[in-house]
């Protein structure tokens, strides 16, 4: 194994973050190995969010140090387009472009920022189409697609650039009950295939089934973190049990 | 009980009432307050319109016949139209001062504006040929109108008027406007300190002014600090003075169709690594034109209306061209009233096209954008 490989593809190292006065992000230290999946749950407010936009520098932060995949995002334009390029990110409001075909959606990121030829990024979309199954409405409009296949869609744009990391943020909060499942099949398949997960979600038995390590924020901190079956069986904190009795138990 | 479970097939919806007694009845005369207003509005075109027609039509004087012109206009009991003031004038109203015997070329150049106006218009010719071919238009425009070559006479700007003036300040001022504006919008809302506070100074400024005072300036103050010899051409100055006006007033209109962009549409964008400007041509701004289409096109209807006050710094186009003709004219002074008319008509048919081809363009986008109806 080489040097980089060892090293953790995204490292938090007394990161703050603050919204005017408001102290979003408390010391946070993180690191993430290559190929891990990382569930991150947590009261709505503590922090979830803003913690995986540091990733893309959708936030920035104000104190410590953030190195994602060898580089660390400071206000250096280069280093920010540098991590875009290696992280791809999923919204809870999926934010397909409105405008554009769900093909057109999928090769606009390839042809204009990796300058692939059309049809290779046609190609490359279709791929990825087929992987989240819904190839079949490439042509149609995102908004005559239901949530869930926008939501399908939406990672299948992220994959287009075959990113090394992907940040979910509540991929499946917007959507109805039973659009939930097609969209957790296509993120377990993708949790398999070796790519870093980064995954705010309240869906329990999807973190337990996919996560190697639960992260728990409450407040802008890391209240603990551990592998799933810790995590659930012996919470070692108070306020964890606590959010765990709400979410379990209902 | 438990009851059974029948599928029910599709029907066909019910037909729509036709013919025209129920449509008489649904749409004039629903109930008494709206059947009253629809007496009312025929009563008062009963009498109306034939007076109109009257006066426009069968008591009017076609031909340049002053005398009978002035007889009909003092006819108190049958009033009449003079139409022969267009007849004897209509070549100064729509070419101005330019030289009588080469009437054809600005004649000519308005044809040529015109028709790529219309084909402009047209998706088909949406396509790379269509910049080149408006430069090409242009440069035959201001061929034709100055002359100087190919044995054309030369015709020096201070002499063009008309229809074609009125055609060039308001095509070139637009076509100059839009990207400018464009770009004052974009910068009124960039992160940048300095960008944001010149783009917000150039919009305040020009807002807080009226377009006669920019025209004055752009006229008369603007020669006094370059050195004499340096000054560029009237018709530029006026033509910059008009651009840089409309530029203000849409760019307000371009920042509000950013502004009610999601944000969430910023972000998938950065987050998919496109920088500022991929990010604001392929996403912000496609979005955002559409969302102000009729806002941009009323903006050129008033820029089309707008290029009228270039009179006063001494440019006939199509009203100055107006007073050119009939100001020095005894005999035909009095018929004022109908040469504004004629222009009126003119206008109005213009700005009926830009509006009709707006609503045209918003029916077309709500078609191929599919925004409405989730076809599952
Ligand atoms: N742009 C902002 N400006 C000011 N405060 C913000 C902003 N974004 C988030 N906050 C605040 O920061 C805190 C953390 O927000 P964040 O969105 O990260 O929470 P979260 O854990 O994702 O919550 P949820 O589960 O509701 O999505 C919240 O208290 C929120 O009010
Ligand atoms: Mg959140």
């Amino acid at each position: 194994m080489s040097d980089a490989a060892d090293q953790p593809i995204i490292q938090f190292d007394k990161v703050n973050k603050w919204y005017g006065q408001f102290h979003a992000l408390r010391d946070i230290d993180l690191s993430v190995a290559r190929g891990e999946r990382i569930v991150i749950c947590g009261p709505s407010g503590s922090g979830k969010s803003t913690l995986i936009r540091c990733v893309n520098w959708l936030e920035e932060h104000q104190q410590g140090r953030l190195i994602v995949d060898g580089v660390e995002l400071s206000d250096d334009p280069k280093a920010i387009e540098a991590a875009r390029r290696t992280v791809g990110m999923v919204f809870q409001q999926f934010n397909l472009f409105p405008h554009l075909s769900v093909l057109e959606n999928l090769t606009l990121a390839p042809t204009w920022v990796n300058k692939l030829p059309l049809n290779e990024a046609r190609e490359r979309a279709m791929a990825q189409l087929e992987r989240v199954r819904i190839a079949d409405q490439a042509h149609k409009y995102p908004l005559q697609l239901s949530g869930g296949q926008q939501q399908r869609v939406a990672i299948a744009r992220a994959l287009c650039l075959t990113p090394k990391i992907m940040l979910l943020d509540e991929p499946t909060s917007a959507l109805d009950p039973e659009m939930i499942k097609e969209v957790l099949d296509v993120m377990i398949e993708l949790a398999g295939q070796g790519i870093t997960m980064l995954c705010v979600t309240h869906e329990m038995g999807f973190a337990r089934s996919i996560a190697d390590r639960i992260v728990f924020m409450d407040q802008g901190q890391i209240v603990e973190q551990n592998a799933p079956g810790e995590f659930f069986a012996n919470p070692a904190n108070e306020r964890t049990r606590e959010f765990l009795s709400k979410i379990l138990n209902h | 009980m438990s009851a059974v479970f029948t599928s029910i097939p599709a029907r066909a919806a019910p037909l729509r009432m036709l013919g025209a007694r129920p449509w008489i009845r649904t749409r004039l005369f629903p109930d008494w307050t709206n059947g009253a207003a629809t007496v009312l509005i025929a009563a008062l075109l009963a009498w109306f319109l034939p007076q109109l027609l009257d006066w426009a039509l069968f008591n009017a004087v076609f031909s340049n016949d002053n005398a009978a012109c002035r007889a009909v206009a003092h006819d108190a009991a049958r009033p009449g139209a003079c139409w022969g003031v267009i007849t004897e004038k209509y070549r100064v109203i729509l070419f101005g001062r330019f030289p009588h015997a080469d009437h054809w070329r600005p004649l000519l150049a308005s044809l040529i504006l015109v028709l790529m106006l219309v084909a402009s218009c047209r998706p088909r010719c949406w396509r790379r040929w269509l910049a080149p071919a408006w430069i090409a238009a242009f440069a035959a425009f201001f061929l034709l109108m100055r002359g100087g070559v190919a044995g054309l006479t030369y015709v020096e700007t201070a002499r063009w008027g008309g229809l074609p003036l009125t055609l060039l300040l308001a095509t070139l001022g637009i076509a100059a406007a839009f990207p400018i504006a464009v770009l004052a919008a974009l910068g009124r809302l960039s992160p940048l300190p300095a960008v944001r506070a010149a783009c917000i100074g150039y919009i305040e400024l020009v807002r807080g002014v009226p377009l006669i005072s920019v025209l004055f300036m752009a006229s008369f103050m603007f020669p006094l600090f370059l050195p004499p010899g340096m000054t560029p051409d009237v018709l530029l100055r006026v033509l910059a003075g008009i651009t840089l006006f409309a530029a203000a007033y849409l760019a307000e209109v371009v920042r509000g169709g950013l502004q009610a962009i999601p944000v969430g549409q910023i972000e998938a964008a950065k987050s998919l690594g496109l920088g500022y400007w991929q990010t604001q041509r392929r996403i912000a701004l496609p979005q955002a034109l559409r969302h102000v289409v009729p806002a941009i096109m009323n903006s050129f209807i008033s820029t089309f209306k707008d290029t009228s006050l270039v009179t006063v710094v001494s440019l006939y186009e199509l009203t100055g061209a107006l007073g050119l003709a009939l100001r020095g004219d005894t005999d035909w002074r009095p018929f004022y009233f109908e040469a504004y008319l004629f222009i009126a008509i003119i206008y109005w048919t213009g700005c009926y096209a830009m509006s009709s081809y707006s609503h045209w363009v918003e029916r077309r986008l709500a078609v191929s954008n599919q925004t409405t109806g989730n076809a599952r």
